[in-house]
């Protein structure tokens, strides 16, 4: 049964750019939730933004803009057959995903410290604008978070083809294809800064 | 006729792997083995669901309730509803004729990711063994109905956590199916094979496989959201923490109409293949219907909200929503003409496919018509949530779809398993099965116009004898499909072996040998003209 072995680059490409739009409607319907809350409670909205870190999710912006340069300095390194460099890019990369992390962890540990997590008793005092905010902002940061720990997984294991020669300059599609989705959890961040702690 | 095509191949059917038997088609990703996993699951599915709704049409039988409790009643019809919708409408066509099919029809040996087909494959049985777990698990079956409506379904004690991943899970399988058909549509096309010169099958399957991608990513998150509401109380639905439940409701409705369509398309793709072969002439306006298919994927998308027309909704959103849902009744008839038309002056040659082909032009035609009727505010608002709506969407999805695949297992039959089947018992099923269905759903509309409430365990004197009528309908219609399916699956082991042309079709897939030889085609045909030229063929022969 292996006389499918065909090899089509720009049907792999197509493939992920079908899927990447899928994560973006699966988003989509969480930003539609997004626009039509805002719209009922934009003074709560407000406040609740308020309550929000600027300083660290602005720091983990940069962090995730540069990881995803690092990706493509990857690509670019095994374009040139330059395996030793395409590693230290990739794992830079992850070191990056995983600095976000870390700080995204802290971030939901002082939230939880002041007791504004879905269902607390504080939470449960505020008024329904905010306890829907705060529903989202776990919702969406939370759904992206674990989108990070995906994209992570698969550079990981990229990182280990490139070792192993699996990826190289003449076949460097799945590689290409990591990056596009780490892009897209980019991008959807890029989204959810401004929703969520610029708001105030 | 055309002669056996002569190839080197051997048949799909035959192992010449390592893996014999069973692994050997557990581990496949030959495109037409996947096609046959899917059938043979879905049926199993299937039939699990008609029996559920015969225990249902048994209960209404009497106006005393002996058979099972009001609670065991909520249950079934929303197991039958999620079986039937989640493991069979849905993936129903695409995932089984598109499987099969597809490839073959533009010219290909396989789709363009063979393996993430086998693994949609996978996904799809996690995800039915995840529905069928939640029926016996946690708090009992769900209660919910099958679109688990907040806030109901976010309080109820019963397993729809569970049930709800399940339909996540089955979403998945259904979104990867569609990422590779538009992939293969886009890329694997045979030389020539332009995209009007493509079978109207593909355009129908390319359309759905666009509102999989599109809609079905927006009812995940919207299962997700019901899960994480039951477990964590995030209150995005939840009205006592701020939350709406019409936003749940236009949320599930996004996907859920669309669906109808992923349902619908893939049908009228198989009869559209279906007419013009035994009535021997092209297809009356080809690109009518390659468009009308587009459209209706594309207007079907902006209609979701006259599932709630009672619920509140402005009075301006409810009439733009009456007049869009008026307007995607306009690409449905545009092909129900083109088939007609088709048959006009045809050399028609009847046979069994074509009987359930006219079977579903008949059904669809009344379950598209009192459609258009509920897009009527003045009247949706009286039959609403009445058995009128669970006989309209009845004929839709089982006169639709259900004979649409019925008709389309008998158009490929032979070319599937290279056998026949005896065409005198499949008529003598029909006869069962057609009567039944109507005096079992428009036995039920009348009931709704009567004014009978659906999903109700009791009922009033007054419809007693109708639901009579409902019932015994319901035996014929089981009656018919056991004669059906038994028909098959003895043609299956024992039918004569089938021509590779046994209709005289011209699309690709009559070219071929029946059964397929492993990769299709010796040799990747190149197309000089569009399908369904009979005259040509004629002249050859």
């Amino acid at each position: 049964m292996s006389g499918h072995l065909h090899r089509d680059d720009f049907g792999s490409r197509l493939g992920m750019w079908l899927f990447l739009v899928t994560e973006m409607v699966l988003f989509g319907g969480l930003f539609i939730a997004y626009s039509y809350m805002r719209y009922r409670y934009p003074g709560e909205f407000h406040h609740g933004g308020s309550e929000l870190n600027v300083t660290l999710g602005v720091i983990n912006t940069v962090v995730l803009l540069t990881s995803s340069l690092t990706v493509v300095l990857a690509i670019v390194a095994v374009q040139r057959a330059e395996k030793r460099r395409a590693m230290t890019f990739l794992g830079t990369t992850l070191v990056l995903g995983l600095t976000f992390l870390v700080i995204k962890s802290f971030e939901w540990g002082a939230k939880f410290h002041h007791g504004l997590y879905p269902n607390s008793p504080h939470l449960a005092t505020l008024p329904p604008g905010e306890q829907v905010f705060f529903g989202l902002y776990f919702t969406m940061t939370g759904l992206h978070g674990l989108h990070v720990v995906a994209g992570l997984s698969v550079l990981g294991v990229m990182l280990w083809w490139v070792a192993t020669d699996r990826i190289r300059q003449d076949r460097y599609i799945h590689l290409e294809n990591g990056g596009l989705y780490w892009h897209l959890v980019d991008v959807i961040w890029i989204f959810l800064l401004p929703l969520f702690y610029l708001a105030a | 006729m055309s002669t056996q095509a002569s190839t080197a191949q051997p048949s799909y059917l035959v192992d010449t792997g390592t893996r014999k038997g069973l692994m050997a088609w557990l581990t496949t990703t030959d495109h037409k083995r996947i096609g046959l996993l899917y059938l043979y699951a879905m049926l199993t599915f299937f039939f699990v669901a008609v029996g559920i709704g015969f225990v249902m049409r048994l209960v209404q039988l009497t106006t005393f309730q002996h058979l099972i409790t009001a609670r065991t009643y909520n249950a079934l019809f929303t197991v039958h509803g999620v079986i039937m919708i989640f493991l069979f409408v849905v993936p129903g066509i695409p995932a089984v004729f598109g499987n099969f099919f597809l490839p073959i029809l533009i010219g290909a040996k396989d789709v363009s990711f063979p393996r993430l087909n086998l693994l949609s494959w996978y996904v799809f049985m996690a995800g039915a063994i995840f529905a069928v777990l939640s029926l016996f698990t946690g708090g009992g079956a769900p209660d919910t109905g099958w679109t688990f409506y907040a806030p109901f379904s976010l309080k109820t004690g019963t397993n729809v956590s569970l049930a709800v991943f399940a339909a996540f899970v089955l979403g998945f399988s259904s979104m990867l199916t569609g990422i590779n058909f538009i992939t293969t549509i886009h890329r694997l096309r045979a030389p020539g094979m332009k995209w009007f010169r493509m079978p109207l099958m593909c355009w129908a399957l390319y359309s759905t496989a666009w509102i999989q991608l599109l809609a079905t990513p927006i009812v995940a998150i919207t299962l997700v959201l019901v899960i994480l509401e039951r477990f964590f109380g995030i209150g995005i639905f939840d009205p006592a923490k701020g939350g709406d439940p019409l936003l749940y409701q236009h949320l599930f409705w996004i996907y859920s109409h669309p669906a109808v369509y992923i349902m619908i398309l893939p049908a009228m793709g198989v009869i559209t293949e279906i007419i013009p072969t035994f009535a021997k002439r092209p297809i009356f306006g080809y690109k009518a219907i390659a468009f009308s298919s587009m459209s209706i994927a594309g207007v079907g998308s902006l209609v979701w909200a006259h599932h709630m027309f009672t619920s509140g909704l402005s009075s301006l959103s409810v009439m733009l929503f009456s007049l869009l849902t008026m307007i995607v009744a306009v690409p449905s008839a545009i092909k129900v003409f083109n088939w007609v038309s088709t048959l006009y002056k045809g050399s028609i040659d009847f046979q069994p496919p074509l009987l359930f082909a006219l079977t579903f032009i008949f059904l669809f035609c009344i379950g598209g018509l009192t459609g258009v009727m509920q897009g009527a505010l003045a009247i949706n608002v009286h039959i609403h949530d009445t058995y009128f709506i669970v006989g309209h969407f009845h004929y839709v999805m089982f006169g639709g779809t259900g004979m649409a695949l019925f008709a389309g297992l008998l158009y490929w039959f032979p070319k599937m398993w290279g056998r026949m089947y005896s065409r005198k018992a499949i008529y003598a099923s029909w006869f069962p099965m057609f009567i039944g269905f109507n005096m079992l759903y428009f036995g039920m509309m009348i009931l709704g116009m009567m004014g009978m409430p659906r999903r109700y365990y009791v009922h009033l004197p007054q419809f007693h004898f109708m639901h009579v009528v409902a019932t015994v309908g319901s035996w014929f219609l089981v009656l018919g499909l056991l004669m059906f399916f038994g028909t098959l699956i003895y043609a299956m082991f024992k039918g004569e072996k089938a021509e590779d042309n046994p209709w005289g079709g011209v699309t690709l897939e009559w070219t071929i040998p029946s059964p397929p030889p492993q990769e299709n085609f010796e040799e990747i045909p190149t197309i000089t003209q569009g399908p369904y030229h009979f005259v040509q063929q004629e002249g050859k022969s």
